[in-house]
């Protein structure tokens, strides 16, 4: 594998209500090379190597409590290793 | 007390819970983990990211469960059905119930199967959650297309279906395939190759699909399903990733799963390839960008990368998938289109604006090679004739698809491959195929192949009415779908005088 080249990861969510929207814009928000496409009923968003979602960032954008586990409502699929599910983040990357 | 962290819930509730057997051996109380010769020195190395405990997973499923039938329940009240695209776009949704609803339940049964005969607790418990999950989708599934089953045609015997007709075999003898296999290939089977690998040529086309074309409650149903499946990819892959760290001797044979259950699962999507690319009236994606997206960019360049540190290869014959992505489609559904007399689905030539569509997407082969067929069958359709083969296909001995499929970089030569085994002759579809009936001929001389299977006279009689009374095929599931029972209906409904509904099936 030619080490210069960063693969992406990415996550597929469901687009169904204003969570949705409001969690799109935290996963952008905290991963800035984040590209977002939609798709009929879907949102796909890839970012070159890791791709990290924070409970902090998403509770400001609901302006409520949220946590880790409420993701599983929204994720469709998503590409990489799940390196890290906890209560404050899940990290998302290639392990080699 | 403090709260525990999401990390001392999943060790006390699922790890904590677990106990060593002290009067029976280990072997003794699970069976079924030495056979296959995968050696496994340490099982509480398995890990779960998701560290989903029981509390959380009844939680959070309730909630899905609970978004969907508001869903179901709006729809059906509002006569949501009427909001289709069209009648036809139906036909995906059948193969959907008669192919893939029956599968989950299999995998139900199997996953439940391991969640008692693992050793380790920690894929137990993940095997037991998928187990549930697997029974919701089946069920979820069939009540979201039951509403369907009221206005339209064959969605009402799809479970006898499942068992009975010819193009159905291909998914239930590919997963009867891996129920039959031992613990560990059935996770590389499953739980890697077709969760992992290929779910998301699967699954999301369906989806994204259902939203374009009107289809609330199938989307939601297969969201809902989908939003369980990063649990299971995650199963999959942690079970791929914990075969190959626990021991080196693991890999060949991890290898040799990964270039079987590769295969097996591609020429199962070789049926998605068409829904894709015809049974959609609008369309979403064509296979190829949905195979250069999810397979090559997400699987090819993502993740083998990565199964390479443990000495991983990509799948044997991957590069025969490649470049069959511009024919795929475009061969499976002239087949089906020349033999839905026999199916509970209908087809059609395609509409002016989808030919178009299908020229944009495949420059290097539509109009080259496939739209003379359809203008061809639309001349005929016409002049008032309808083109339907008179005869029975012969199949392949091991993915149970018609051979159909043409020889790598030769789109106008169809391939044919055979194996001799016990002064027994038998045929394939592609090198792939017969590789995988190569490795276990034992296995697969047991294939029960629909043709072969009417030849026999074990499928009602020697007729066609008599096979399609014993498949459960009514009149107006099947055939040419312009003229149709769903199209007549669809024409009256939309008429805008008063509603008449022709009696569905017979």
């Amino acid at each position: 594998m030619n080490p210069t080249t960063v693969r992406s990861v990415g996550v597929d969510l469901q687009e169904v209500n204003e969570d949705t929207h409001r969690l799109v814009q935290a996963i952008e928000h905290d991963n800035p090379e984040a590209t977002v496409r939609h798709l009929p009923g879907l949102v796909k968003i890839t970012v070159p190597g890791r791709l990290v979602i924070r409970r902090e960032t998403v509770e400001q954008r609901l302006g409520r409590d949220w946590e880790t586990h409420e993701f599983q409502l929204a994720i469709v699929s998503y590409y990489g290793h799940i390196k890290d599910w906890d209560d404050d983040e899940i990290v998302i990357s290639w392990d080699h | 007390m403090a709260k525990m962290s999401m990390k001392q819930r999943y060790s006390a509730l699922t790890r904590d819970l677990s106990w060593e057997p002290s009067y029976v051996r280990p072997e003794t109380m699970f069976p079924y983990t030495s056979f296959e010769g995968i050696k496994i020195h340490d099982w509480s190395k398995w890990e779960d990211p998701f560290r989903l405990t029981v509390d959380a997973y009844t939680k959070y499923q309730a909630e899905k469960d609970r978004r969907l039938y508001a869903v179901l329940d709006g729809f059906a009240q509002s006569q949501g059905h009427l909001s289709l695209s069209e009648a036809r776009y139906l036909n995906a949704m059948k193969l959907f119930l008669q192919g893939v609803t029956p599968l989950e339940y299999q995998a139900h049964r199997n996953f439940s199967f391991l969640a008692r005969h693992l050793n380790g607790a920690g894929p137990r418990f993940a095997a037991l959650c998928q187990s549930i999950d697997e029974l919701r989708h089946a069920q979820t599934e069939i009540h979201t297309l039951s509403n369907y089953n009221r206005y339209y045609s064959g969605l009402h015997a799809f479970n006898t279906m499942h068992d009975r007709v010819w193009y159905l075999s291909v998914p239930k003898s590919y997963f009867d395939d891996a129920v039959s296999a031992g613990p560990f290939e059935f996770l590389i089977a499953i739980g890697f190759s077709f969760e992992y690998l290929l779910t998301n040529l699967l699954f999301v086309p369906f989806m994204s699909g259902a939203s374009f074309n009107g289809d609330l409650p199938s989307m939601t149903f297969g969201f809902s399903a989908q939003s369980d499946e990063s649990r299971h990819m995650t199963l999959g892959l942690e079970a791929i990733k914990f075969l190959l760290e626990q021991d080196e001797a693991n890999v060949p044979i991890v290898q040799d799963w990964i270039d079987k259950w590769f295969w097996r699962g591609y020429r199962l999507t070789s049926l998605i390839a068409a829904m894709l690319d015809y049974m959609l009236p609008k369309k979403v994606m064509s296979w190829k960008e949905s195979f250069e997206l999810y397979f090559e960019r997400q699987m090819l360049d993502g993740l083998f990368p990565d199964l390479a540190y443990y000495g991983i290869k990509p799948p044997r014959h991957v590069q025969h998938a490649v470049a069959e992505k511009d024919y795929l489609s475009h061969q499976v559904q002239w087949v089906l289109y020349q033999f839905s007399f026999a199916a509970a689905f209908t087809t059609t030539v395609p509409e002016p604006a989808e030919l178009d569509w299908l020229s944009e997407k495949y420059p290097d082969s539509f109009d080259r090679l496939y739209r003379p067929l359809w203008d061809k069958a639309k001349r005929i359709q016409d002049d008032g004739g309808r083109f339907f083969f008179q005869g029975l296909p012969q199949l392949c001995q091991t993915c149970q698809v018609p051979m159909l499929f043409t020889e790598p970089g030769d789109p106008t030569t169809i391939c044919q491959r055979s194996s001799e085994y016990q002064g027994e002759h038998y045929n394939f579809c592609s090198d792939g195929c017969k590789w995988i009936f190569d490795r276990e001929p034992e296995k697969y001389v047991q294939a029960w192949l629909p043709v072969h299977q009417i030849f026999q006279g074990n499928c009602g009689g020697p007729t066609v009415p008599e096979v399609l009374a014993w498949y459960g095929i009514q009149d107006g599931d099947n055939g040419e779908y312009l003229g149709s029972v769903d199209n007549q209906n669809w024409i009256g409904w939309h008429a805008g005088a008063g509603v008449k509904t022709t009696t569905v099936g017979g």
